[in-house]
């Protein structure tokens, strides 16, 4: 294998001055399969090389149509079609509600198949070895040099005189780039065992750590003292009782907190006779009284006790509280009644607390005296 | 680098006098189309004045903009060819002029300078501590004061640079653009509110403002772009230019092509979206009574066609193209302020001679200052410390 073949001749300058006007000698010369190299794109570049217009247009061009038509096209198809559905009373097909989303795909499409298109046409990507990488030359161009390259397939190509042009061109340092042994080997280096190899422990440590991070390391609590203690957990099991209950019913006969046992229970006689009212009706009591009944009472029984609600004709009518019956009742027939209830009336024993139960009886008797009153009260 | 030591073979020439010919020409047959149609329809030759007036701010504060915006940014590929927009620019002193007939058609041309239809009306009521005729001509002198002192100020600093060299006329230049760019924001929206969208005083768009600034950087562009590709041509920049240049020149009148578009469509869509009487009347307006001919024109003239004419990239540097593009794109701006102003007053499309004549008279006029400042300025800012660098400009 001839180990010299050479790929270029190659030139090193150190001034983007010098670099454009040694291009444009070199093109002018007739050479035809030239490069510069540079760490940054040299405005005029182009021109001085004489290099035809880039392809690269017509590449977005055709896929930023393709973008436009492929959204104009779905848009349509999904809501004339696939799925019609009016929106703000306007057509089925609605263009300018499909521009913008069409603006943004063809730029989009455009923008991704120019890199693309530029990467893997244009620069023939992936190309993982090049006669170029890992020179003297490139590493020069790669800081601080500037540098241009006659490859030796040019139909022009000598070394010798190609070698005196750069001279005569003002080249600080000339190379002739070979081929490493490796590039023109004919055996193909992608199924070089050692590179498989590699590619296989990367693929299974790539693959387990992916693994882990997804399945164990995200479900590792960073701590858990506050989460896991050493108590009975509202609604769960308990081992230490027999039957597993974790929440403990209240040991029989328990009285709550500012819980009174109600002695007349279904014994309406009896409250009738020993139930005493135990308030006095200052006016303290009578407006907590009045406050109560026109929260609880007052939406059947009206404000003023004659049964004339709102919900007159939609219930069974409540009865009047003016009645004689209820008038000749004692305090604590009335009373029996709130905690009982009574035909349609539930009992609010549990929304009404027993001093309030009392107030509102007082309060009671203050409407029924408002609405028969004696000719005393008038004085 | 030595600026100082920076010399080129610049011979200043004169415009040929057939020009200034040309251009008292077409004055004077647009004076007398002007004289003439005042007489036969007073109402709709004061339309057509302010479609002038307004097309020559485009062009005369869109230059001055040009010239701002070199500059703040520090552009040196604009050096060479900024005396055009300078040149441009001159229009500004002349503006008031054309103004000048308007005010005395007030109460034809804004229904809002009316007292007693803005008492009947709620909406011109409640809008009326801005829309009343005192304050609308404040704010147009505060307007053209700014202007015409900026483009004083600019203009003789750029001009004293040719004589003295002095770089520090620069760097007083990029600090007036620094103060002037705000200003310019402010006042052109203040200008599109007063002058276009006060037409119909019940609309309102809240983008106007950024709409009529895109055609005004569409219309400057053209008439830069055109102006130095036929100089460039005859020889005036004794051949200094390069297709770099003009490169650029194109792809700003591609941009802002684009720019356009998408204000103009962004105004457009959210009113269809929204669709609120209130302000889908101006758009229906322009959809009744032969204006949807119109409209539909202004899409293709004014977006497709230059879109089409600059969009590959040889076409942005052929000297031709680029003319016939420049004229065209002038061309639509004008149809885009006709297309603004004229249907709020005429129900169905009108077209005649008597809108002939302010556009003669605003083309004549344009020639005669640009050829007084060319005459008496250098055509290329010799004095300038970035002129080398923008004469080796390259892509």
């Amino acid at each position: 294998m001839n180990n010299n073949l050479i790929y270029s001749v190659s030139a090193l300058f150190d001034s983007p001055d010098a670099i454009i006007n040694a291009a444009e000698e070199t093109a002018n010369a007739g050479y035809k399969n030239i490069d510069v190299h540079s760490s940054y794109p040299i405005h005029g570049m182009n021109s001085a090389m004489k290099l035809k217009p880039s392809k690269l247009g017509y590449i977005t061009l055709v896929f930023g149509l393709s973008g436009a038509a492929f959204a104009l096209l779905f848009m349509y198809w999904v809501n004339v079609f696939e799925y019609p559905l009016v929106i703000g009373g306007k057509p089925l097909f609605q263009l300018p509600a499909f521009i913008p989303v069409t603006f943004e795909v063809t730029v989009l499409s455009a923008a991704i198949f120019t890199v693309v298109g530029m990467l893997f046409v244009l620069f023939k990507f992936p190309n993982n070895s090049h006669p170029l990488h890992d020179t003297l030359y490139m590493k020069k161009v790669s800081s601080d040099h500037y540098g241009l390259t006659i490859q030796a397939i040019d139909p022009l190509f000598d070394e010798k005189r190609v070698k005196e042009f750069f001279k005569r061109l003002g080249a600080k340092e000339i190379f002739t780039i070979n081929y490493d042994r490796e590039e023109i080997s004919p055996k193909n280096k992608i199924f070089d065992l050692k590179f498989i190899s590699f590619l296989a422990a990367t693929a299974v440590v790539v693959s387990g750590i992916t693994y882990f991070t997804l399945n164990k390391l995200l479900y590792m609590s960073p701590f858990d003292w506050m989460m896991n203690q050493n108590r009975v957990n509202a609604q769960s099991k308990s081992e230490f009782f027999k039957d597993g209950i974790g929440m403990r019913p209240p040991v029989e006969g328990t009285v709550a907190r500012g819980f009174q046992p109600y002695k007349f229970k279904g014994n309406p006689e009896l409250a009738e006779k020993y139930l005493l009212n135990p308030t006095s009706p200052t006016e303290k009591n009578l407006l907590r009284g009045k406050k109560l009944y026109n929260v609880y009472c007052s939406p059947c029984h009206d404000n003023f006790g004659k049964g004339e609600s709102r919900l007159k004709g939609q219930f069974p009518n409540p009865p009047t509280l003016h009645s004689d019956k209820v008038r000749n009742w004692s305090d604590g027939r009335i009373y029996h009644v709130i905690v009982e209830g009574q035909n349609v009336m539930p009992s609010y024993a549990s929304q009404i607390s027993v001093n309030d139960r009392w107030a509102i009886v007082n309060y009671i008797r203050v409407l029924q005296r408002a609405v028969n009153a004696k000719e005393s009260d008038v004085k | 680098m030595n600026q100082q030591n920076f010399s080129f073979d610049y011979n200043r020439k004169e415009l040929p006098s057939n020009l200034t010919k040309l251009g008292w020409i077409l004055s004077f047959i647009g004076l007398a189309l002007i004289l003439i149609s005042y007489l036969v329809d007073y109402e709709r030759s004061s339309f057509s004045n302010l479609m002038t007036f307004m097309f020559l701010g485009s062009v005369g504060i869109g230059s001055l903009f040009l010239v701002a915006l070199e500059y703040i940014a520090g552009a040196v590929w604009s050096t060479p060819i900024r005396r055009v927009s300078e040149f441009f620019a001159f229009i500004l002193p002349f503006l008031v002029l054309f103004a000048v007939p308007l005010f005395f058609n007030l109460h034809g041309l804004f229904h809002w300078s009316h007292s007693e239809i803005v008492a009947s009306d709620e909406i011109l009521k409640s809008k009326s501590p801005y829309l009343n005729i005192n304050f609308f001509l404040i704010r147009f002198a505060i307007i053209f004061t700014i202007w015409i002192l900026f483009y004083y100020l600019f203009t003789r600093n750029s001009q004293l640079q040719d004589v003295t060299k002095d770089q520090s006329l620069t760097t007083k230049n990029i600090r007036l653009a620094g103060i002037f760019i705000p200003l310019f924001a402010v006042t052109i929206t203040v200008a599109a509110i007063d002058w276009i969208m006060s037409l119909e005083p019940h609309w309102y768009s809240t983008i106007f403002g950024v709409y009529y600034f895109s055609g005004t950087m569409l219309a400057v562009l053209a008439a830069g772009t055109f102006t130095t590709v036929l100089l460039n041509e005859k020889g005036y920049f004794n051949n200094l230019l390069r297709r770099d240049h003009f490169y650029s020149m194109g792809a700003l009148l591609f941009a802002f092509t684009n720019f356009w578009a998408y204000i103009a469509f962004s105004q457009y869509m959210l009113i269809w979206y929204a669709n609120i009487p209130e302000e889908t009347f101006w758009m229906i307006r322009r959809w009744e009574g032969g204006w949807q001919f119109v409209s539909i024109a202004l899409i293709v003239v004014h977006f497709i066609v230059p879109y089409i004419g600059l969009l590959s990239q040889p076409s942005k540097m052929d000297a031709k193209r680029l003319k016939i593009m420049s004229i065209w794109i002038l061309f639509a701006h004008y149809l885009d302020l006709y297309w603004l102003v004229m249907p709020t007053h005429f129900k169905s499309f009108t077209f005649g001679w008597i809108e002939l004549g302010f556009p003669i008279l605003g083309v004549g006029i344009l020639i005669l200052i640009f050829v007084f400042k060319f005459n008496r300025t250098n055509l290329i800012p010799i004095g300038d410390p970035k002129l080398k660098r923008g004469l080796n400009f390259r892509l």
